[in-house]
């Protein structure tokens, strides 16, 4: 029995025998989409559905995030769960400024994208009020599915963003508007 | 003792030992409920504990409360009280004037007031007279002003998505 292997996510590009040849953009970010390190910054319910990602049902380990990681040096997804205070904000963005360039914000939840039903004085009104955000999973909380389908998205903004995106005006006046340099 | 007894035996103390500033008192909720004037209420409480009797040894809570409608005492501070000797439990109130929010603080009776005067000064602005370190326990350092009182809106005013378009208000 033959089973045809088909890689979803092979770029483009010139082959032959024994090699294979296509764009520097291309294979970095293969390579970055299919081992992403998130940092959970988990608050609350949202938080517990990650878990439930992370564990063997569900397995978030599949898409090449294996490993957590809780420092945020040395992640590469930024991944938003919960309910973000006002007080809790100077510390999640400082979170963010301590991450390495290239890095990605995912906001997981009603209460991470917009403040959800916590309508209130003390409570930030979605993450995107101080940092900038790559993709929002509605839901109060998402199922694990959703997350997947989250990191996935992520996985496609990685694969296709061009290497030198994070050097450009664009990408710096954007930041700007965040207040972060 | 029942509840009555408790509230009888209670007053009648409180009045022979402060006379006039004992104010009055009544039953909610199945708790007596104490009033008495804000000056003495450092007293009252000293009293409350150290009288072998009464012996109300543990402040279990301690919270502000803030009715605009009661015109000249917009403001009051309740200490609930507990013997946990006799197994009573009581409430003291002072009430007082929008204005005029200063409070003698009970962390000389109970260091454990400590957080919670904090957050009362938080959420309503009392000034504790006598608080070792009287800052912002819960909200933000740079929030400026009290969200508790009644004149603040309870809901975020930076939020944009709820307005008629969307809610039909």
């Amino acid at each position: 029995m033959s089973i045809d292997i088909q890689p979803k996510h092979k770029p483009e590009g010139l082959e032959g025998a024994g090699y294979f040849a296509t764009s520097l953009d291309k294979v970095v970010g293969l390579a970055r989409a299919n081992s992403l390190w998130p940092l959970p910054f988990a608050t609350s319910c949202c938080g517990i559905e990650f878990m439930a990602t992370m564990a063997s049902h569900y397995d978030l380990a599949r898409f090449g995030s294996e490993r957590l990681s809780f420092s945020p040096r040395q992640a590469d997804l930024l991944m938003v769960m919960g309910t973000i205070s006002k007080k809790m904000g100077p510390i999640l963005r400082q979170v963010y400024e301590q991450m390495a360039e290239p890095k990605w914000v995912l906001s997981m939840g009603a209460c991470a994208s917009s403040g959800g039903i916590f309508d209130t004085y003390s409570v930030l009104q979605g993450i995107d009020r101080i940092i900038p955000v790559d993709v929002y999973i509605p839901g109060c909380p998402p199922r694990p599915e959703q997350v997947l389908d989250g990191i996935l998205k992520i996985q496609e903004l990685t694969r296709s963003e061009a290497i030198r995106r994070r050097d450009t005006p664009e990408y710096k006046a954007m930041l700007a508007t965040y207040g972060i340099e | 003792m029942n509840t009555t007894e408790l509230f009888d035996h209670l007053s009648e103390k409180l009045k022979s030992q402060f006379g006039d500033d004992f104010i009055g008192g009544e039953i909610q909720y199945d708790f007596p409920v104490l009033i008495v004037e804000k000056k003495r209420i450092i007293d009252v409480l000293q009293f409350l504990k150290t009288t072998p009797e009464l012996n109300f040894n543990f402040l279990t809570t301690l919270c502000g409360i803030h009715m605009p409608e009661n015109k000249g005492s917009e403001l009051a501070v309740m200490y609930q009280l507990h013997n946990m000797v006799e197994n009573w439990r009581i409430r003291v109130k002072i009430f007082m004037e929008d204005g005029d929010t200063k409070v003698p603080s009970v962390t000389s009776i109970w260091p454990a007031a400590n957080w919670m005067e904090r957050q009362e000064y938080d959420f309503f602005g009392f000034k504790f007279v006598g608080h070792p370190d009287l800052r912002r326990i819960l909200n933000m350092d740079e929030m400026n002003y009290f969200p508790m009182r009644k004149e603040y809106p309870l809901e975020d005013g930076s939020r944009d998505d709820k307005n008629d378009k969307m809610f039909g208000r």
